[in-house]
């Protein structure tokens, strides 16, 4: 956290970026060419002749084909080396420079929140394209939720080689302090991979926690059992119901089971599950019952007293349960 | 010392918000709406209130409800557990504490903004690490997330021993709504469904289908209790208690309970009827309406053989033909329920409970009706209670 005085002084380097301009303008590695254009055109789905049909071009108003309006940007983008570039790699730019200020208090999160492109000319093959960026306007901080932060909008201004305008993009972005995205800080442009939502996990206590870690560590189900008169029970709990004692060890399941019930489970759908989801009442061959799923059936196929054996699986990225699939008979 | 119960405290008012999708307003507000009226409808004032009980899961504190409705001083609080299994606890609360002299005149409630606010069907998620916790982690990691699988674990298991079929369920479902269609305060208002609407409908949880399972609403309910001997100075037919049981049985869990060796019978509301047939000296035979707890459809058919209307395992059958319907055996959430009147915890069901002794049910059934069985929700700890003339 910075003082008022720090703050202050951070605000005042980073507003006195505002009207500047990135850095000289930059130039097209390739001119406009019709390769280019087919390939983004294949990616895009974008079957409009006006861009392709040389043929068909030729007999239109425009005389010859011309570059999608909105692959404008495309022509000044500085490529593949762009990935490689970390975090305290000296700037190559003044927009560089400006987001290693902000990284260094802390604002090391970045996300793309706004863009903005008007067009007034079109590029065609053989065009030079040019670009040149201003800062526009840099906010006071705000509080969103995706953490504390501030917008900065920038400006892009697109010229060919004869100093025509083609367009103007005004693009904004949100350099923040990560709160409940911190895969978002890691990667300090764009990007962030989102992790695939997993099950819900069970709280762990004192009376539970063991079974879970046998789960998770050994792969193994355990059925508690009283050591003074041998009573099998599930769910654990610290004491015996028939002799009160708090003693008590476990014996590993065979995993044989039996469907008691069971139910098919359409809707809602939470994330981190995949549907119909069939939930069983299983009854193990040592007496206790576990509730559990079946998996790899045919919902349809289900019925009580069908056989089925369990086995500890890895259910998502961070989950181990155990799940029971039908016996073949 | 008080041996028995039995008539020495009537219900005299009732009070509630509208049932709606989106109140607009506090849980707050919604309680004090709903207790307010129930004093007003007692011809009380909140002066002469001086005990409160609700829901463990109410948002609202009882002294909030007191300081907002006026209510001067509370010489007893509490607060009642599970949920769904509550709701007739809280007449037995207040009946021992009317009853005991411990307090003139008490209030159960029940707000929720249960559609705009937090919802059921969302269900259960992280939370500190209490038994109830711990418990839901053996079902939370294998998606069993909602009051619907739990209760479609029971249901299946039923179907399989009793050769039960959905036919019961739809004649469950079917006849609700018809109810609910007269009721301008049900949600089913003017909207009956017809027996293709019900089949046509999709799974929720198979067995059971969209219209097996209970609506999401906001609204508040509330209810006054006092003596016997005040009643008679006050301005309704006062419903008086005849008998007011809790239960939990062994093994119990909150609707999850699948360790016991037969998981189609509720041995908690076997030891609720028990003790509400004991205490009333009534038999099945005496009941003349009832509001079953209907959460889900098929809990009402356990709660039936429960209550010995018929036997275990039966039930499916008995409701066939209109046996739940306004001139049937049993004429059974004549408002539309919690499927289609609306969601407020059952102290809804108990107004309408207490309409039917009053007769002022908007579905008030031709014949006498002298006694009404109302219940709290199935498959775990719970509650009913018998009131009558």
């Amino acid at each position: 956290m910075m003082n008022p005085e720090e703050k202050k002084a951070f605000e005042k380097q980073i507003h006195a970026y505002i009207g500047k301009e990135f850095g000289p303008a930059l130039v097209g590695q390739d001119d406009v060419n019709q390769a280019m254009v087919r390939q983004w055109c294949e990616v895009m789905g974008d079957a409009n002749p006006a861009y392709t049909d040389t043929e068909w071009a030729a007999t239109s108003s425009r005389g010859g084909t011309i570059a999608p309006p909105s692959m404008l940007h495309i022509w000044v983008m500085q490529g593949y080396p762009m990935a490689f570039i970390k975090p305290d790699d000296p700037p190559v730019d003044r927009q560089r420079e400006l987001h290693q200020i902000f990284d260094k208090y802390g604002y090391k999160g970045v996300v793309a929140t706004n863009c903005t492109t008007e067009f007034f000319t079109e590029a065609k093959p053989g065009d030079s394209i040019q670009s040149h960026s201003t800062f526009d306007t840099i906010s006071d901080e705000k509080a969103t939720g995706i953490g504390t932060g501030y917008f900065i909008e920038t400006v892009t201004n697109f010229t060919n080689q004869d100093g025509e305008k083609l367009g103007r993009m005004v693009f904004r972005v949100l350099k923040f302090i990560p709160t409940a995205q911190p895969a978002a800080a890691e990667e300090s442009s764009g990007g962030a991979m989102s992790k695939d939502p997993t099950r819900l996990a069970p709280a762990l206590g004192h009376d539970n926690k063991w079974w879970w870690d046998a789960v998770n560590n050994d792969d193994k189900v355990l059925i508690q059992r009283c050591k003074s008169c041998e009573t099998l029970r599930h769910p654990p709990r610290p004491m015996c119901h028939k002799c009160q004692s708090l003693e008590w060890d476990s014996i590993e399941s065979t995993m044989d089971g039996t469907v008691n019930s069971f139910c098919v489970i359409c809707y809602p759908e939470i994330p981190g599950y995949s549907y119909p989801l069939v939930g069983a009442v299983i009854e193990l061959a040592e007496g206790t019952r576990l509730v559990s799923n079946v998996v790899d059936v045919d919902p349809d196929d289900m019925v009580i007293g069908m056989k089925v054996k369990g086995t500890v699986e890895q259910v998502d990225e961070v989950t181990k349960l155990p799940q029971f699939r039908p016996v073949k008979s | 010392m008080l041996t028995s119960i039995k008539d020495e405290c009537a219900i005299v008012g009732i009070g509630m918000t509208e049932i709606s999708k989106n109140s607009g307003r506090s849980e707050l507000q919604l309680a004090a709406e709903c207790v307010s009226a129930a004093i007003k409808d007692a011809g009380l004032k909140p002066h002469d209130i001086d005990g409160l009980t609700g829901f463990t899961l109410d948002h609202v504190d009882e002294i909030e409800v007191a300081r907002t409705v006026g209510i001067p001083e509370l010489k007893m609080m509490s607060r009642m557990p599970h949920g769904g299994g509550a709701p007739m606890s809280l007449v037995q609360q207040a009946v021992m504490a009317v009853s005991t002299g411990m307090c003139k005149a008490v209030v159960g409630y029940r707000a929720m903004n249960g559609r705009s606010g937090a919802r059921y069907s969302e269900g259960v998620a992280d939370g500190p690490e209490t038994t109830d916790a711990i418990s839901w982690g053996w079902y939370m990691p294998y998606g069993l997330l909602t009051p619907a699988c739990w209760v479609a674990m029971h249901t299946q298991r039923y179907m399989h021993e009793y050769g039960a079929t959905d036919e019961a369920l739809a004649e469950i479902a079917v006849a609700q709504r018809d109810f609910a269609s007269r009721n301008p305060n049900a949600l089913f208002y003017g909207r009956p469904i017809t027996m293709d609407d019900y089949y046509n409908a999709p799974y929720i949880v198979e067995p059971l289908k969209l219209y097996d399972c209970c609506i999401e609403t906001d609204g508040g309910a509330a209810f006054v209790i006092t003596s016997a001997e005040r009643a008679k100075d006050l301005p309704h037919t006062p419903a008086m208690v005849r008998s007011a049981a809790q239960g939990a049985a062994f093994d119990q869990e909150v609707m999850t309970s699948f360790y016991r060796d037969c998981i189609t019978t509720l041995p908690e509301y076997d030891l609720v009827a028990k003790q509400c047939y004991e205490q009333s000296g009534l038999g099945p035979d005496d009941l003349d309406a009832a509001i079953i707890y209907d959460a889900f459809t098929p809990i009402v058919l356990f709660q039936l053989e429960s209550f010995g209307f018929c036997k275990h395992g039966e039930g499916h059958e008995w409701v066939k033909g209109g046996t739940l319907g306004p001139d049937g055996r049993l004429p059974t959430n004549t408002h539309g329920g919690l499927l289609s009147e609306g969601y407020i915890h059952g102290i809804n069901g108990l107004a309408e409970g207490v309409r039917l002794i009053r007769g002022t049910s908007v579905n008030q059934p031709k014949k006498n009706i002298e006694n009404v069985l109302v219940t709290s929700g199935a498959s775990m700890p719970t509650s009913a209670i018998i009131i009558g003339k």
